[in-house]
């Protein structure tokens, strides 16, 4: 097969129906909506279930029960849906329950406007837990990153989130899903997976805590086996030209775009780098150890404002360099002359 | 490098995005990178609609055009809205059916095109955007008929394939007005 031009929504549902999902549970909201709409129309075709819920609340009960039972099921929302969906999600977390949520963030707080935006990276449910969250900076690796979702959600037995920007979800670039990772092999049985009634054979009794341990030895060991292995196992980051860069940028989606371009437009000069963390969690910290002598600054651009990451750029940075953020302005979201006016900004008082 | 940088502008319906996605589509079908990209949400729910189109033969770093080689305006609006944004020396395709003033930048190469009026000449008075697809493939030659060609007989199928002719027929009428002008 060769490139394709899809819209990113479509390009994440195409994505998830190679990766096995065959059961999607949704309500409809803005930059998102394509991902419904594509499952509406394919799930039939595909054998799969499609169901626009009653409300996110609903929608993400469904996706727990749908995988209680052992399918590979998936959601999709953006920032006010997510908040009603963390409830369910944080209880799959502790009940062990794989699945895939998408994250499509436009602008809030709350309803915010439907602009494009990086608002939910903070996001999360009651309680302490830990869940993949990829970030998605071109169309391809929308597609790559959902695919391999499917895979890293039942390989560890803990929901995925991809967090997309607005501009993921909206635009069209080009795809070729002859070039989705390899799947996982050896991905374990789902023993636990309910299917059918007693009196059939099946598996009709789930345990709420998994394998009978209690609340704290599941939470435990948590901590102790489960995250630590994630971290050393899908932490992923690329990594551009940070040994001799005076200033180095860390973004992700398409605020990572934008590095590029302003990269393009002042490179020659100050010399820029850029860390772009491909899962927010685990968050690539130790990547911050290759940043080299001639760095002065940590410039953190976010399409949102005060900033969210920046906290991990923070912990990172260990108080090495300073952090700046650049975000929204007072007239519109973050854009590449944005970055470009704090790059120089910043060069300006670094070299007085 | 990257080839071109559009802005495509015009009210809900007059097909501004549609033609952009079609000049992606080509882009992508010639080899090339292409991204596309429409305003959406509260803008759209307004009225007008507009999207950023970019065809290039390297990646493209980032999907919003700010500053257009090519803008294509189709409503009044969207004149005022986007013609000052073009880059300098850039080139402004307007349709003068819908739009009667001129427009006020010198630095720019400006173009009138009657597009509704030669929609309306082939019956198939929706098809003003193709007419300025056709135009701008003329003027930016970056991008082939034939490509469009096969993108409209791919687009216009079942129901709508009866006006996969007429389109074409539009987007030659366009590449000929682009010749002449």
């Amino acid at each position: 097969m060769t490139k394709v031009l899809m819209k990113g929504n479509e390009v994440i549902a195409e994505a998830a129906l190679r990766a096995g999902c065959r059961a999607f549970f949704g309500y409809p909201i803005t930059p998102q909506n394509e991902i419904p709409e594509y499952f509406a129309r394919e799930m039939p075709l595909r054998n799969g279930t499609f169901i626009q819920a009653e409300s996110e609340i609903a929608a993400m009960n469904m996706v727990m029960g749908a995988s209680a039972s052992g399918a590979r099921a998936m959601t999709s929302t953006s920032g006010p849906g997510y908040c009603l969906k963390l409830e369910a999600l944080a209880a799959m977390t502790l009940t062990r329950l794989p699945a895939v949520v998408v994250v499509v963030m436009r602008n809030g707080p709350a309803f915010g406007t439907m602009n494009a935006a990086q608002e939910d990276y903070r996001m999360n449910g009651n309680g302490g837990y830990k869940v993949v969250t990829f970030a998605p900076s071109t169309i391809q690796e929308a597609a790559d990153m959902t695919f391999e979702a499917f895979d890293i959600a039942d390989q560890y037995r803990n929901p995925v989130v991809i967090l997309a920007d607005g501009m993921i979800g909206q635009m069209m670039g080009s795809v070729d899903f002859d070039k989705l990772p390899a799947k996982r092999e050896h991905l374990p049985e789902k023993t636990w997976a309910l299917h059918g009634r007693g009196q059939r054979n099946g598996k009709s009794e789930f345990l709420f805590i998994a394998e009978g341990k209690n609340h704290y030895q599941e939470k435990y060991d948590a901590e102790t086996i489960l995250y630590p292995e994630i971290k050393a196992n899908e932490t992923s980051v690329e990594i551009v030209d940070v040994e001799d860069a005076d200033i180095v940028m860390c973004a992700y989606g398409t605020a990572a775009r934008m590095c590029v371009a302003a990269v393009e437009a002042i490179g020659s000069e100050v010399k820029l780098g850029l860390i772009r963390p491909r899962t927010l969690w685990p968050f690539p910290y130790e990547t911050f150890g290759q940043i080299g002598d001639p760095c002065k600054a940590i410039i953190c651009p976010e399409i949102n404002i005060i900033g969210q990451m920046i906290d991990d750029v923070r912990i990172a940075s260990a108080g090495r360099w300073p952090v700046h953020h650049v975000g929204d302005s007072a007239t519109g979201p973050l854009t590449p002359d944005g970055i470009i006016e704090k790059v120089k900004e910043v060069w300006k008082e670094m070299k007085v | 490098m990257i080839k071109n940088k559009i802005t495509i502008a015009g009210s809900g319906g007059q097909g501004a995005l549609s033609m952009g996605q079609m000049i992606a589509y080509a882009g992508l079908k010639e080899g090339l990178e292409a991204t596309w990209l429409p305003s959406y949400g509260a803008e759209m729910r307004g009225g007008t609609a507009n999207c950023s189109v970019i065809i290039s033969e390297v990646e493209i770093p980032y999907p919003i055009v700010t500053e257009p080689d090519y803008c294509i305006v189709m409503n009044l609006p969207s004149l005022l809205k986007f013609e000052s944004i073009v880059r300098p020396g850039g080139i402004l395709i307007i349709n003068s059916s819908m739009i009667p003033e001129k427009a006020t930048r010198e630095d720019l190469s400006v173009f009138y095109v009657p597009a509704d009026e030669i929609a309306e000449e082939e019956k198939n008075p929706r098809g003003a955007n193709m007419v300025l697809l056709g135009v701008y493939i003329t003027i930016a030659g970056s991008i082939k008929e034939e490509s469009i060609a096969a993108i409209i007989d791919k687009t216009f199928t079942g129901s709508k394939a009866r006006f996969a002719e007429s389109n074409k027929q539009l987007v030659t009428r366009g590449i000929e007005y682009g010749k002449n002008i």
